[in-house]
């Protein structure tokens, strides 16, 4: 599904990321590891086609979005690419629903009240479509984010550090449910993270070392 | 979902900001828009009472009391004309009519003209109700006067020496019939009581022992028939370099030129409209300052909302347009705020205006500048908006997601 080869990545003149090769294919759900500082997040945004590799070629549904012009690879991540981000980032001013439905709007595709309900519905949200994100708890708000992230039914869900400051319990539960929603729409998964309680639900691991 | 539904959002989302904005710049645009509808209106009414008076001829004073007291009743004369002296004027080959005015006396503050029927029929004035007046110490009533003093058909009322309210010596001998009231006209006629000229003369021959009204012309010397002024109209085009030069240089007479006086009471009035006007710009220009801070803040605010609408697809494009919209959302409800707030203001100032029985301002007429004016303020929406909306264009999604 997707193919990263020779990916390497400069900050300031100095190296922050450095990937030799790493392929998933359709469906796979995989944890990216490593400590704080390794990279991940930038090995994550790069995924997601919102930065591009200093060189290299990253490859997502067989288009290199390191070489993707701007105008293409804005509309390639609104259609194929749903990211939750470690810090939500709902818009505020905007209801629960209307989160769901910009999502829909800014990628281009139908308004599909229907499609955004349905979502909010599997997520235990039903009830919560008309709230304002700042009315919600952060677990609640966790979920819309994931909403907003699966409701284009995208082929590829990020997930940047889900689980930090959760407990247990509820650290299990946004596993799967990060697994069940990308299993649902049948996109790769790709969780990057920190946290050693979540190595044993996900099989395929990818290991990110400190840069030198 | 769309530019609007998102841009109103964050407007509705910093309500007192959103207010302040909109309330600055519907200040500004109703300053504006009350100006222009006062003056138009004022322009207005003036050229219409003015029309088709070439010149005023009156008693030697200043030439813009003359056309303020005879052509607009808002002044006392300059003092009295000779009656053969004003007959010879009337009757030069330069002058294709003369209508003349003899005034003084007023009832409540509604100046009495003693005039011939030619000054009815120059302002095109209907009857109303009753008829025109056949013989002295008849009147016809404007449609103010009626609607404000009650006088009606069949009442009879006592002038007063001068134009005021109040004072004054009342006429006690002879009283005026009203025979008639005119419709409404939205001239000067509107808030003028009008009869023959003879009426004026029996009520000012307090001396003799006036008999009957109707041959009172017989009964004063020539000597004691007076007119206050005399409304000109040119039988030539050629007559404007001669005959104001004529009567100024030859009779002991004072000729004044509506069109001049009323420019230069225009371009008097138009200095404080200037000043009026430039505050209003002022007040535009600084609530266009006010929404560039807005925008400018607000986009610092949402920059991680900005970098997410980056990750959901959205183009630098779209962002842009989002916050140029919002610039444009807000000129638009200010805007149309100043509109009809400033209408409102011309009607109460109108209500005040009429209160005081002077020219007559509404609120319910459109001038075409005031589309000039909302122009004016979305473009300062649209200016506020383009910084923000640069930045907003240029969002570093990787590097603003990275921070937070």
């Amino acid at each position: 599904m997707f193919e990263l080869r020779d990916i390497r990545h400069d900050y300031d003149g100095s190296e922050v990321l450095r990937v030799a090769a790493w392929r998933a294919t359709q469906g796979e759900q995989w944890l990216m590891l490593g400590p704080s500082g390794s990279g991940k997040t930038t090995l994550l945004h790069i995924l997601a086609g919102i930065l591009r590799p200093s060189a290299g070629s990253a490859l997502v549904a067989g288009e290199d979005l390191a070489a993707m012009p701007a105008a293409k690879l804005d509309r390639f991540r609104g259609a194929h690419i749903g990211i939750v981000l470690q810090r939500l980032h709902l818009v505020d001013s905007l209801s629960v629903m209307d989160n769901l439905l910009l999502a829909q709007w800014l990628a281009g595709a139908a308004q599909d009240r229907a499609r955004a309900r349905e979502v909010l519905a599997g997520l235990d949200l039903a009830d919560k479509a008309n709230a304002r994100p700042h009315e919600l708890s952060f677990g609640q708000a966790q979920r819309v984010a994931v909403a907003r992230a699966v409701v284009n039914r995208p082929r590829l869900l990020l997930a940047d550090e889900p689980t930090s400051n959760l407990d247990d319990v509820r650290c299990a539960q946004v596993m799967e449910l990060l697994q069940a929603q990308a299993a649902a729409c049948g996109a790769t998964l790709v969780i990057a993270t920190h946290d050693q309680r979540v190595k044993s639900r996900v099989p395929n691991q990818y290991l990110l070392e400190a840069a030198a | 979902m769309n530019l609007f539904t998102v841009s109103f959002s964050y407007l509705r989302a910093r309500p007192l900001n959103t207010a302040l904005n909109v309330l600055l710049l519907a200040l500004g645009v109703a300053t504006i828009v009350l100006l222009l509808l006062a003056t138009h209106q004022l322009e207005d009414r003036m050229r219409r009472d003015a029309q088709g008076v070439d010149l005023v001829v009156g008693a030697k004073g200043s030439p813009m009391q003359i056309i303020l007291s005879a052509i607009y009743h808002l002044d006392v004369p300059t003092g009295n004309i000779s009656w053969q002296q004003a007959n010879e004027i009337a009757k030069h080959r330069a002058v294709k009519r003369a209508i003349p005015l003899a005034l003084g006396d007023s009832y409540r503050g509604f100046r009495i003209v003693g005039t011939t029927p030619d000054y009815l029929q120059h302002y095109g004035a209907k009857v109303a109700a009753g008829r025109a007046w056949q013989q002295p110490l008849e009147a016809v009533i404007g449609a103010e006067v009626a609607a404000r003093t009650g006088l009606t058909l069949g009442a009879r009322f006592h002038g007063v020496h001068g134009l005021g309210d109040s004072g004054g010596h009342a006429h006690e001998d002879h009283p005026y019939d009203v025979v008639g009231v005119l419709e409404r006209s939205g001239t000067v006629l509107d808030r003028l009581i009008i009869t023959a000229y003879q009426s004026v003369w029996i009520v000012h021959a307090e001396h003799h022992d006036i008999k009957d009204v109707r041959d009172i012309e017989k009964q004063l010397g020539d000597d004691e028939k007076e007119y206050t002024a005399l409304l000109l109209q040119y039988s030539t085009p050629l007559a404007v370099a001669m005959l104001p030069r004529y009567i100024n240089n030859n009779t002991g007479m004072q000729a004044a030129s509506p069109a001049y006086e009323t420019a230069r009471l225009f371009s008097i009035i138009g200095v404080g409209v200037d000043v009026l006007r430039a505050f209003a710009l002022v007040l535009i220009f600084s609530a266009g300052l006010s929404v560039f801070i807005a925008l400018y803040n607000a986009m610092n605010e949402r920059r991680y909302d900005l970098a997410v609408m980056r990750t959901l697809g959205a183009r630098p494009a779209t962002l842009m347009g989002l916050l140029l919209f919002e610039g444009l959302l807000l000129a638009l409800i200010g805007a149309l705020l100043g509109l009809a707030l400033g209408h409102g203001f011309a009607e109460l100032l109108g209500h005040l205006l009429r209160a005081a029985q002077q020219v007559e301002i509404s609120g319910a007429v459109f001038v075409p500048e005031e589309l000039w004016v909302v122009a004016l303020a979305l473009g300062v929406g649209v200016l506020a908006a383009l910084i923000p909306a640069w930045r907003a264009y240029r969002t570093d999604i990787a590097a603003t997601l990275a921070r937070g």
